[in-house]
């Protein structure tokens, strides 16, 4: 090996500097990234902030407002539904579908049999719930004739329409978000077999139970997973758009009920063109999963626990 | 063999030091037939949960089977006669045959394979193997772009491309991928190429190759399961996504799967869920069989990486 990094220096010093050498090969392997980069990432971030102060409908050029469209947000009442909205369906879809993810994983760990196949059958939803084939089915199941109404009469309840109504139609999402508990759920199978059975060992020989062990020792060397779950989900969850359009009709109803804050960013971009207000938004959002990420990593401090 | 060190960390957990232990063999028999009790409640339970979770999906299969009245009246999964009369309804109930969108959607979706396995692979090269200025910082960002959500740049990317005169085209949808825009996939692939032996590399380098060289006939051949990934990912979430097929299709001859099937339900309201189930069923199909083909790499890549 040594004799290979050696080789290497003279070869690459007969070749002039070989880091210049790197730099431009580099490039080349780069460009398509840094064309990606910069026409589709970051210069359209930065030309949504130049927007986001002016007025603008795509027709005429874009006029300067000021801060007009920050104003507006602040006395925009269905903006500040959409975040009621947002914000309810986040915090309560996220725990409990991470919790479901955590005590599926426990069930399945280590050395039970037919592993493979439950694996698969709670992960497969993960891969259906974002289609839009699941999100007309939801519409049916909750629906005033639909199956869950169909199967609460077998046992003589009478139902609702879940969707028609404002006051549960968020739920029916919330349900679907925590159906799809599959993908974390096999990010905690990977973490929880990377605990050392040692511990667990040493545990019994104290005489801890079942119930300390997972409290002391599985839920402590799992914190850093349990974490990085709970990052991903929180951004994945804000972001969530097609359930709540197609299951509402695209409205974001009943009275607003189902408003994700992307379905009225849609609305105002893209059914009336109000361009530089939707710009406005998509830079709130942005501050907004940022504000909620460094909030995470600053709690983290105070509860993940790293073994080293 | 697993179930062997499950049942001895099992004698290890119960087993307490105590004077009046019954005699090895009893106690051994005894154990077993309670672990056997035990397990068997635990698969039981297993199974109903995984039932229950795809329940919705089986009932929506076995109800595209069904005349359209029944939908609203059989909760069960008991199928008394195949009807496909629901199939031959939904292929011809949009202006086009469904075929017409399922091919749209099959040229996206290899658009966007070819555009994130060759982008992709290239950057992650360069990430992984070559020394340049400032790799830390330009990686970092990279990171920083998989967290970044669609919705913030999607007002002025739209504005861009509408500029280019590209809606209502596939570039929009393609393009951003040739350009390594799906910067997950550039850290699984880095990943991956950093468990590669380098001694390959320099063998290669000693032999005279330059880095396309190595980058094309050793590193690409060897990251096979990493590209792999790559396509079944990329198949999945391209064939399942609606947010920017419904913003950049607006004419309905180009149409995707998603976008046909939301104009679908906003058209028959709660007339004919027969036929609007059997084409989600079909929407499905190809999810389906690409969970089916790929598990593997799909439970490696979110284990890794945490995709969704």
């Amino acid at each position: 090996m040594s004799a290979l990094g050696d080789l290497r220096r003279i070869k690459g010093s007969t070749r002039g500097s070989p880091q210049k050498r790197d730099n431009r090969t580099a490039l080349a392997f780069l460009l398509p990234w840094f064309a990606g980069l910069g026409l589709i990432t970051i210069g359209p971030i930065v030309a949504s902030l130049v927007l986001g102060f002016t007025d603008y409908n795509l027709i005429q050029p874009p006029k300067f407002n000021g801060v007009d469209n920050f104003t507006r947000m602040l006395s925009d009442e269905r903006l500040h539904q959409a975040l009621g909205v947002t914000f309810t369906y986040v915090m309560v879809s996220v725990p409990l579908q991470l919790a479901c993810a955590l005590a599926l994983a426990m069930l399945l760990d280590r050395g039970l049999r037919g592993l493979a196949f439950y694996r698969s059958a709670f992960y497969l939803p993960s891969l259906l719930g974002s289609s839009v084939a699941i999100a007309v089915l939801w519409r049916q199941i909750f629906g005033a004739e639909g199956l869950v109404n169909q199967l609460l009469a077998l046992v003589g309840i009478e139902g609702r329409g879940w969707i028609s109504d404002p006051s549960t139609a968020l739920s029916t999402l919330i349900v679907l978000n925590v159906w799809t508990f599959g993908a974390p759920m096999i990010i905690f199978l990977a973490g929880l077999r990377q605990i050392p059975i040692m511990y667990y060992e040493a545990a019994a020989v104290d005489g801890a139970s079942k119930w300390i062990m997972f409290w002391r020792v599985t839920l402590p060397l799992l914190s850093p997973i349990i974490f990085f779950n709970l990052v991903l989900q929180i951004i994945h969850a804000f972001q969530s758009f097609t359930q709540a359009f197609v299951v509402s009709g695209g409205s974001g109803g009943p009275s607003d009920s189902t408003l994700f804050y992307t379905l009225y960013l849609y609305h105002r971009g893209f059914n009336s063109f109000d361009m530089g207000y939707a710009s406005a938004l998509a830079w709130l959002l942005l501050m907004i999963i940022a504000a909620l990420t460094a909030v995470n990593f600053w709690a983290a401090k105070y509860w993940v626990f790293y073994d080293d | 063999m697993t179930d062997l060190t499950n049942r001895l960390r099992g004698s290890a957990l119960t087993d307490r030091p105590s004077g009046t232990a019954p005699p090895p063999q009893a106690s051994r028999r005894r154990r077993w037939s309670v672990g056997w009790t035990r397990s068997a409640v635990k698969h039981l339970s297993l199974c109903l949960l995984a039932l229950v979770m795809l329940y919705p999906v089986l009932w929506m299969v076995v109800s595209s089977l069904r005349p359209n009245n029944e939908i609203f009246r059989r909760p069960g999964l008991v199928l008394e006669s195949l009807q496909t009369q629901n199939y031959a309804d939904g292929w011809e109930a949009l202006a086009s045959p469904f075929g017409h969108y399922l091919f749209n959607s099959a040229i996206v979706v290899l658009g966007c394979i070819i555009g994130n396995l060759v982008s992709c692979s290239m950057a992650a090269y360069a990430f992984a193997r070559l020394e340049f200025t400032g790799k830390r910082m330009w990686f970092a960002i990279m990171l920083g772009t998989i967290m970044l959500p669609i919705h913030v740049i999607i007002v002025p990317q739209y504005i861009f491309f509408s500029q280019l005169d590209w809606i209502n085209t596939f570039l929009p949808l393609i393009v951003p991928k040739l350009l390594a825009t799906d910067a997950f996939f550039v850290f699984l692939m880095v990943q991956f190429i950093r468990g590669l032996p380098r001694e390959l590399d320099e063998a290669a380098r000693i032999d005279g190759c330059g880095h396309w060289r190595i980058f094309l006939q050793i590193i690409l051949p060897l990251m096979k399961p990493a590209l792999a990934t790559t396509v079944i990912f990329t198949f999945i979430w391209t064939w399942n996504d609606f947010f920017s097929q419904l913003i950049y299709l607006t004419d309905p001859d180009l149409y995707t799967v998603p976008v046909a099937l939301r104009s679908f339900v906003d058209s028959t309201v709660a007339t004919s869920w027969g036929s609007m189930f059997a084409m989600s069923v079909v929407s499905l199909m190809p999810v389906f069989l690409a969970f089916l083909l790929g598990q593997r790499y799909l439970v490696k890549g979110i284990a890794t990486t945490g995709g969704k």
